[in-house]
């Protein structure tokens, strides 16, 4: 019958939609990636850059260090507590990780802010965040962090912690 | 459609035959494809989730009636909180509105049923199972989940067994939706009576139609969501899980890309009810039925682009939230062109004020003053304050009770005569409403002023200060679902014992059913299509 067809073929087109929107659902997890990419929010991991480099010597800003491992056989620590750095001053600190495991592991590591727009401000040039670190078993390796804090942080700013979290990125078992 | 002309005449009432089937008592209902059936198993059901997650209400506000903690442990509260909104939303109201299209739609068009009827069947019963499993969920080990009706990431990560019982549900519960909406789009785009154009349509009919194309779009998403959160929990995967570079923030772009359309899966068809109600008790044809049209098709299309006003504070950029304030705001267009024709339909009408017609009132009151506090909180700045306050809970209850449920009550009483064969009992009718409308306003006007002075929501204790308005919301809680009591008084009372109705009970209402059918319909109508000029 004529109006069983187009009953049915009206069905299957609603039923593709139905599907392609499921998938969709799924799109948007790149998409989304790459919105954020694009308009530059969400970078925890990316490389800064800074185009204005004048020390602001009248203020200090104390950053505080922190260092976790979460599920992962590695002992993690930054080897000073904490550092005090003028704005648009270039500084270093360094941690030290240590594969406790007898077996190579990688591992990510993803840094967060406290207050949390201070991440704004802070601009890392170089970080072990950027890749992802594979440790060989009982290896120990020092990692640094090179960075500037922005002159333009709001005045009331005194202290930033930097707390650094490792995860482990399973599946890659030291074959990155 | 007043032009419309009775072909089939009353003598011809018998050829339609009232067999139900080849079964009888239990059978019947579990195997009938009946759109009447399933409409009227849609609507029990829904009572039933209804009065489950009122009870749910009832003892939030029971724990909130005092400051401290006096009945529920924060951790029970917490669950409460999120199945009170999973079973409303998707157990109560949704189901409430597919109960309304399954009667409804084929005869307004004058289709002789669905044109999927062993689908429909199957798309009714697998809410039961859904339902089971959301309450079941109490009562495996850690309870059921306290994630918030939203289920963000990442609690929904951590949570225990009753998640994936809470994720199964909306697999179902999104199944069923899917295969309602296929079903509802096919019958209305082909099973129309000869002469009953697109643009001839009653409200109603357009309402679901673009409904039914909003859920196509969205319950899929939704449902790719809590796949997510279940490859999460259980299969390695980190989309939203940050132990593996995934993102919280991630969930709730999609989620509400699910739910923001969904409030308006929710509120259109409560629209078409009350587009059918208004000019039935005004004698007037609708005021501007083309741009009644327009403006539901150009609410579903904005909402589509505003989702992330719910994440304002999420750390979006403020290029984004200036474009998802503007376009928030630009909704209140076309809603605004609803409610005027709503009014100009009644100008100069001859009103007379019936329960449906007092309950379309009510909406017509209510819902506005929703959409304008929804105004206020797309505002980006004032919404940074009064996000997750009491005052959001106020808003979307006006839009959601006061909008969704009494254009359902509307509707109820507005088609029962014609289902039935009998009248309600209408003194009752008007103490329902009355009741209703005062306690309502009794739970929900006070939380604004709670949420304005910054009462949280989801949070079982507050400072002595909250404690008169919430004493008074918690009153107008239990009011409230007492009355609604009456309501299955009135209900069954008007099955059983309600003195017989007219063909047409309401003077002004000219559909298919009131004009083309007697009362009560028949079993099957419709089987020869009627003839439209």
């Amino acid at each position: 019958m004529n109006l069983e067809q187009a009953n049915r073929r009206l069905s299957m087109r609603l039923a593709v939609i139905a599907l392609g929107m499921f998938g969709f659902g799924f799109a948007l997890v790149p998409f989304y990636n790459q919105i954020c990419a694009a308009l530059g929010v969400n970078s925890l991991t990316q490389r800064d850059s800074i185009s204005n480099t004048q020390v602001d010597a009248s203020r200090t800003v104390t950053i505080e260090l922190d260092a976790n491992a979460r599920d992962l056989p590695w002992s993690f620590r930054p080897l000073v507590n904490h550092v005090q750095v003028h704005p648009g001053e270039l500084a270093t600190v360094e941690y030290e990780i240590v594969n406790q495991k007898s077996a190579p592991v990688t591992g990510q590591a993803v840094p967060s802010y406290g207050p949390q727009f201070a991440g704004e401000y802070f601009r890392k040039l170089e970080c072990f965040c950027f890749t992802q670190q594979t440790l060989a078993a009982g290896e120990t390796r020092r990692i640094p962090v090179t960075f500037v804090v922005d002159p333009k942080l709001p005045g009331d700013v005194n202290t930033i912690t930097l707390s650094y979290t490792f995860f482990e990125v399973a599946g890659r078992g030291g074959k990155s | 459609m007043s032009a419309v002309v009775d072909s089939h005449g009353h003598g011809h009432a018998h050829d339609y035959g009232d067999h139900h089937g080849g079964y009888g008592g239990i059978m019947r209902w579990i195997t009938t494809t009946n759109h009447k059936d399933i409409g009227t198993l849609y609507l029990w059901f829904s009572f039933l989730m209804f009065c489950i997650g009122g009870i749910m209400a009832a003892v939030i506000r029971a724990e909130l009636f005092s400051p401290g903690l006096q009945f529920v442990d924060p951790d029970f509260f917490n669950q409460l909180t999120t199945m009170h909104g999973l079973i409303m939303i998707f157990g109560a109201i949704m189901p409430a509105f597919v109960g309304f299209a399954n009667w409804q739609i084929p005869m307004m068009i004058g289709a002789p049923d669905m044109a999927f009827a062993r689908l429909n069947n199957w798309s009714f019963w697998l809410l039961p199972f859904a339902a089971t499993l959301l309450v079941v969920s109490f009562l495996v080990p850690g309870g059921a989940p306290g994630v918030g009706w939203t289920m963000y990431a990442p609690l929904t990560v951590q949570m225990g067994m009753g998640m994936d019982f809470t994720i199964f549900a909306v697999h179902l519960l999104g199944m069923s939706s899917i295969l309602g909406a296929i079903n509802i789009i096919t019958t209305i785009l082909n099973l129309r009576a000869p002469g009953m154009t697109l643009l001839r349509m009653p409200l109603f009919v357009w309402t679901w139609l673009i409904t039914a194309y909003l859920l196509l779009a969205v319950m899929p998403v939704l449902a790719g969501a809590v796949t997510m959160t279940l490859t999460d929990r259980h299969f390695g995967t980190t989309f939203f899980n940050a132990a593996g570079g995934g993102d919280a923030v991630l969930y709730q772009h999609i989620f509400w890309f699910f739910g923001h359309p969904e409030v308006y899966v929710v509120a259109l068809p409560a629209f078409g009810v009350i587009s059918q109600v208004i000019p039935a008790f005004s004698r007037k044809p609708l005021f501007g039925y083309a741009s009644m049209v327009y403006a539901t098709a150009a609410i579903a299309i904005l909402s589509f682009i505003v989702w992330a006003h719910h994440m304002y504070t999420t750390g979006l950029p403020v290029t984004g939230q200036l474009f998802f304030m503007y376009a928030t705001i630009l909704i209140a267009v076309p809603t605004g062109v609803k409610v005027f024709n709503w009014v100009a339909t009644m100008w100069k009408g001859s009103l007379s004020f019936e329960t449906p017609m007092l309950f379309a009132m009510g909406f017509l009151f209510m819902f506005t003053l929703g959409g304008f506090t929804g105004l206020v909180l797309s505002i980006v700045p004032v919404d940074i304050q009064l996000q997750d306050t009491y005052y959001v809970v106020a808003h979307f209850h006006y839009v959601m009770v006061a909008g969704a449920l009494f254009a359902a009550f509307a509707g109820i009483y507005f088609w029962l005569p014609k289902w039935t064969g009998r009248m309600y009992h209408e003194t009752l009718g008007k103490i329902h409403f009355w009741l209703t409308l005062v306690f309502f306003n009794m739970i929900f006007f006070v939380q604004h002023f709670l949420g304005l002075a910054g009462m949280p929501r989801r949070i079982p204790d507050y400072p002595l200060m909250f404690e008169t308005w919430n004493k008074i919301s918690s009153l107008g809680a239990f009011g409230m679902g007492l009355a609604q009591l009456l309501f299955l008084y009135i209900v069954v009372k008007c099955i059983r014992s309600g003195a017989p109705a007219p063909q047409k009970p309401w003077e002004g209402a000219d559909s298919l059913e009131w004009t083309h059918l007697p009362t009560p319909v028949p079993y099957h109508s419709f089987e020869t299509p009627p003839v439209l000029h």
